[in-house]
């Protein structure tokens, strides 16, 4: 990693260079919702002035750029009697400006998954190997406790991040492109007086955060709690709509389907992004549903991210941006759930008896 | 407004090359490419039942062929182009490297597809995956085998194994329940276990038949009927999911190692791969821990069977 300071006016021109000769993406508003706040996405941008850098958050993730809903896995061509299959992994180089530290552990999480084991995609490692990311910082939102999962500052998983320190960004080089792209322009080492600053932007972000939740222990709680009401009262509420899913930056669950072209010559393998809120996740053939209650699926969504995934990859999934809770139709939202989860267990502690003092 | 001593041209930020980040993948031990499938035709279609027929499928191309080596237990996923992807367990014996043995049930849209499809039809097969029976382990002990219905699809290839092996095995027997007689599969192999590999055969059936003169009642009756001694006995359980608890719940008592119990779960995977996360319970992934667990296994895993 090599450290650089650049003004935010050279910034912008930086940028602007990038964006006007790539095909890039940043967050755009798009909309307002119907409590009148704005709505950013990640959109096409042509020019610097389209950006919102102070934008406050999107409302899908950026893992759409790597997982798209619908992609194509491979492709049968027919012909007398026969076929052939054909695979392609090409991705076209794409810029995303204005990741956030969460959204760019988010990515480092799915390279966990699926870049390592026996089987990794080569699908994913295309689109990650092609894609230019440009993270910058931010003060959390009300509702943000990625602090929680330890997700609110990244080491890794990108080529630049910029941090505000005031009239300049404090830039975090983290690839060969980056420095290259970044040597036409003015930028100096940082001196002490910028390190300082730095530190102060650190500090004051990690004390900007107002939700917090206790995730210590929880992969053993979420064990012990496997038949507590507490899922029976959320699963209640849960329409089993999939919309977590969708917005979550990690969440990267599928099914493959198939289907003929219209002229019958070719079939494609798509597999298309799924949710294991919706109801037929764990069916199999027969028609027997491993899961089928709606608290079943949401208690199995918290399990994997909370738990199972901790098993696995010794880290939990989830990054704390809190989309799946603004996103919720029916107002679950991880803070909720786990809290919930946790007093339900403190309730139990009540009765168990103190450890005997030392006098 | 544009600086013009600074153009970043279009092929700077070039594609990077696929085949570049190949060495990359590489240099991880054992990964495996399975976006391809190896082309199969099918050989021969046999109807076991209603519901049930065994196609005999071979990888047309030798190279192929003889690449693909599987463990009794594994499970492929079969391809029938245009109509989509099942997991299947194979049913064939595994030093069998000409042909693979499937037994499947019209259950959904593909098995209709497949039922419908002929012999010499081109189907894709991506695989072996998953875990499998413990074989080694097992030799030198007696081997309870416990099928219920279609459960014996996945049994087969072990007991081919134990079949071409039996000399390494003491006490082998196969408890096998169906709905009805009709039911029943490979019953044509039944005199084959019985009389020339010693298996000792228990069937039995839920419903019989006028012609049917065995056993009827639940597959737990046929316990009765032979002797187990515990510590030297590993068993193997396939079934519907409400079997899993009263077999293994009966052996638990009996006082069978919970380790030495090996059940073989149902999931409908979609990649076989540990990626579309379809056939996930609790932290496993029945795909590459499975299909083959050990009941300790199972018996932590919440929502298992």
């Amino acid at each position: 990693m090599i450290y650089k300071i650049i003004s935010k006016n050279e910034f912008k021109r930086f940028i602007d260079a990038l964006v006007r000769s790539n095909s890039s993406f940043g967050p755009r508003l798009v909309d307002t919702d119907s409590r009148g706040e704005a709505v950013y996405q990640f959109q096409p941008v042509s020019s610097v002035d389209e950006i919102a850098f102070d934008y406050t958050r999107t409302t899908s993730s950026a893992k759409h750029f790597f997982l798209p809903f619908r992609e194509e896995l491979s492709r049968f061509h027919f012909h007398d009697g026969d076929w052939d299959q054909s695979v392609s992994y090409e991705a076209n180089p794409v810029v995303i400006i204005g990741l956030r530290a969460c959204d760019i552990s988010a990515l480092n999480i799915l390279d966990d998954v699926l870049l390592n084991g026996h089987f990794p995609s080569a699908y994913y490692l295309a689109k990650r190997k092609n894609t230019f990311v440009i993270g910058m910082d931010h003060l959390p939102l009300p509702d943000c406790f990625c602090k929680s999962m330890n997700h609110h500052t990244v080491p890794t998983g990108f080529n630049l991040f910029c941090s505000d320190i005031g009239d300049e960004y404090y830039l975090a080089i983290n690839s060969s492109k980056a420095f290259n792209f970044l040597r036409e322009f003015e930028t100096r080492d940082p001196q002490y007086d910028e390190n300082c600053r730095l530190a102060e932007r650190r500090k004051l972000i990690s004390s900007s955060f107002r939700t917090e939740i206790d995730v210590t222990g929880l992969p053993a709680i979420l064990d012990i709690e496997f038949d507590s009401p507490v899922w029976k009262k959320w699963g209640d509420k849960c329409l089993s709509c999939g919309t977590c899913a969708m917005v979550c930056p990690t969440c990267y669950c599928y099914s493959v389907e198939e289907s003929f072209a219209p002229d019958l010559n070719s079939s494609t393998r798509q597999k298309r992004l799924y949710s294991c809120n919706l109801v037929d996740f764990a069916a199999v053939a027969g028609g027997h549903n491993f899961r089928p209650k709606n608290g079943d699926r949401l208690k199995y969504r918290y399990y994997h991210q909370h738990r199972g995934f901790a098993e696995n990859a010794n880290q939990q999934i989830c990054v704390g941006c809190n989309r799946c809770g603004r996103a919720c139709l029916a107002g679950i939202n991880p803070k909720d759930v786990i809290n919930d989860l946790r007093q339900e267990k403190d309730t139990c502690m009540t009765s168990v008896s103190s450890s005997p003092r030392r006098s | 407004m544009h600086d013009q001593r600074f153009v970043i041209p279009p092929q700077e930020l070039n594609r990077e090359d696929f085949a570049s980040s190949v060495p990359e993948f590489n240099r991880r031990a054992e990964v495996m490419n399975t976006d391809m499938g190896y082309k199969c035709a099918i050989t021969n279609i046999v109807r076991l039942t209603e519901q049930e027929k065994l196609f005999q499928i071979r990888i047309i191309d030798p190279g192929e062929r003889a690449l693909f080596r599987f463990r009794p237990g594994q499970f492929l996923m079969l391809e029938l182009p245009g109509y989509g992807e099942v997991p299947i367990s194979i049913s064939s014996s595994s030093t069998n490297h000409e042909v693979l043995e499937l037994c499947i049930r019209k259950a959904g849209s593909v098995t209709s597809a497949l039922f419908n499809a002929g012999e010499g039809t081109r189907v894709a097969i991506r695989g072996p995956f998953g875990s499998s029976f413990p074989m080694d382990e097992m030799a030198g002990h007696n081997v309870l085998l416990i099928a219920g219905g279609l459960g014996i699809a996945p049994l087969r290839a072990p007991l081919f194994w134990i079949n071409e092996h039996r000399n390494r095995f003491l006490d082998v027997s196969l408890l096998y329940g169906a709905k009805d007689p009709s039911q029943l599969l490979f019953t044509w192999q039944f005199n084959e276990w019985d009389m020339i590999s010693h298996i000792g055969l228990h069937t039995i059936v839920e419903h019989g038949s006028d012609e049917w003169t065995g056993k009827t009642g639940m597959i737990t009756d046929l316990f009765n009927d032979i002797s187990i001694d515990p510590g030297t006995t590993y068993a193997i359980v396939c079934g519907p999911p409400v079997m899993f608890k009263f077999v293994c719940g009966y052996l638990d008592r009996l006082g069978i190692p919970m380790n030495r119990m090996f059940v073989s779960l149902e999931r409908r995977m979609h990649c076989g791969m540990g990626k579309c996360c379809r056939c996930m319970v609790g932290s496993t992934f029945t795909c590459i821990d499975g299909p083959v667990f050990d009941y300790w296994s199972v018996m932590n895993l919440k929502e298992a069977i």
